[in-house]
């Protein structure tokens, strides 16, 4: 039998080495992981707008060509020299509307159409869940819409990051008689205030990340609404 | 450990890579000690991976040299793990492997790893591993507890890969992301079997496995 001694060493020995192993491995895998996730970024923003493909070399091409990043702030004015991509939108959101800066991304089509991407962050039912909403030029009806999660149940709430449950969400309406009032995501036997166009179905078995879901385009949406009628007012 | 015996000086007889020995390690996990429809050991990701072929081929190979490795670096140790923290050092092995495995996806294999987030960490967890150290691993030399995490990683990737193509097949209709229910059939009323997407039709589909097994298998009859 090994001596106290041998055992105390041995772990300290064993906690050391496990560490600087994983020190070397999380610090030489860091650039490669970053380049990732912001590629990643990129591919679901572009994929709110329906532009579906994993060729790295296209997803950059098509960001790079027809994204345009900007900052607005709840009043409808621009905030110049920010950057989009720096802000952290888990923060922002916890903020009351006023206070938040809200990144956007406009997307110009083929025909020259623009549409206009809402980043957007919320909290599922074991944990963050995220997405973009993309609206037409008339701010009212939604484009597409591509949602995330990190650990929602596969099957349940881990749904909404597949394309059925996203795909309902292109032509319904977030506006009614120039008031904001979201899309819901609700049981389809619950009634709400609004027609089928304020409304998508939710996930059998995934209640409570539905419901994040449908907390998350209320909250993250709303403050872009007066931005967004100053661009409307300029189109007349 | 070797007893020095009598006048005769026998020559270590140093075993072939590939002995009979060797070999039944490997092929005994593939079906008559089956980890997971005989040993019943890592059940829990065989329900949750199996929803679709693709995840599961990757956590089947995962599971694989995981526990390959980690069977062959605490067989290399295992003299000298002190006892009182054996299945801590264990612990601690597998995860630091795991962990490793987990930062190179997300290096190499980005959209992969963003599946497999919460599985992968499940491999620390799953009990073929920590079940085939403790019960292979520590008593036999790394080269056959290499074999033998082999051959339980190809075993378990066996009843994986034939669990999720029926889910995906009758699920999605696809297979491997392709689909192949062709559209007249939808048309035609045919309609993907959603539940076949839940977690407990893989639990019917593995215990079907087990019957059609044990009553192929004549070393099964009798197993419990």
């Amino acid at each position: 039998m090994h001596s106290n001694r041998y055992t105390f060493l041995y772990a300290i020995v064993l906690s050391v080495v496990t560490a600087v192993l994983l020190a070397f491995a999380s610090e030489g895998f860091r650039p490669l992981q970053e380049a990732n996730i912001a590629l990643d970024k990129k591919t679901n923003i572009i994929r709110s707008v329906h532009q579906t493909t994993t060729v790295r070399a296209e997803i950059e091409q098509i960001y790079k060509n027809s994204i345009t990043e900007m900052v607005v702030d709840s009043k409808g004015n621009v905030l110049e020299g920010k950057n989009a991509n720096a802000i952290v939108l888990k923060e922002e959101v916890a903020k009351p509307a006023d206070q938040r800066v809200l990144p956007l991304y406009i997307y110009t089509a083929a025909d020259a159409k623009k549409y206009y991407i809402v980043p957007m962050h919320g909290v599922g039912l074991w944990g963050p869940i995220w997405g973009y909403l993309s609206l037409a030029d008339d701010f009212d009806t939604v484009f597409g819409a591509y949602f995330d999660h990190k650990g929602e149940t596969p099957g349940l709430g881990a749904e909404i990051s597949e394309k059925t449950f996203q795909d309902q969400f292109s032509g319904k309406k977030i506006m009614q008689e120039g008031k904001f009032v979201s899309v819901y995501v609700t049981k389809i036997t619950e009634k709400i205030p609004y027609g089928p166009e304020h409304r998508v179905d939710g996930i059998s078995g995934g209640t409570i990340t539905s419901k994040g879901v449908d907390a998350m385009l209320k909250n993250c949406v709303e403050p872009y609404m007066p931005y967004f009628a100053t661009l409307a007012q300029k189109k007349q | 450990m070797s007893a020095e015996t009598t006048t005769v000086p026998q020559e270590a007889k140093k075993e072939s890579l590939f002995s009979k020995k060797n070999r039944r390690v490997l092929r005994d996990p593939l079906d008559d000690n089956n980890p997971i429809t005989v040993q019943v050991l890592g059940i829990c990701s065989a329900l949750a991976v199996t929803v679709q072929v693709k995840p599961a081929l990757i956590m089947a190979v995962g599971v694989t040299l995981v526990t390959a490795f980690s069977s062959l670096i605490i067989s290399w140790i295992r003299d000298s793990i002190p006892g009182r923290i054996r299945m801590i050092v264990q612990l601690v092995v597998v995860a630091l492997l795991v962990t490793l495995v987990d930062q190179i996806l997300k290096a190499y294999m980005f959209d992969v790893s963003k599946k497999l987030s919460v599985f992968v960490g499940l491999i620390i967890t799953n009990c073929i591993v920590m079940g085939r150290l403790e019960a292979f691993a520590m008593a036999q030399k790394p080269w056959p507890a290499f074999l033998d995490g082999i051959g339980n990683g190809v075993g378990y990737g066996i009843i994986l890969v034939v669990v999720a193509v029926i889910r995906e097949l009758f699920g999605s209709g696809s297979l491997l992301g392709y689909k192949l229910v062709p559209q007249w059939a939808y048309d035609m009323g045919y309609v993907n079997n959603g539940m076949m997407m839940l977690p407990p039709m893989a639990l019917f589909l593995i215990g079907i496995y087990i019957w059609i097994q044990r009553a192929r298998n004549p070393k099964l009859y009798n197993v419990s």
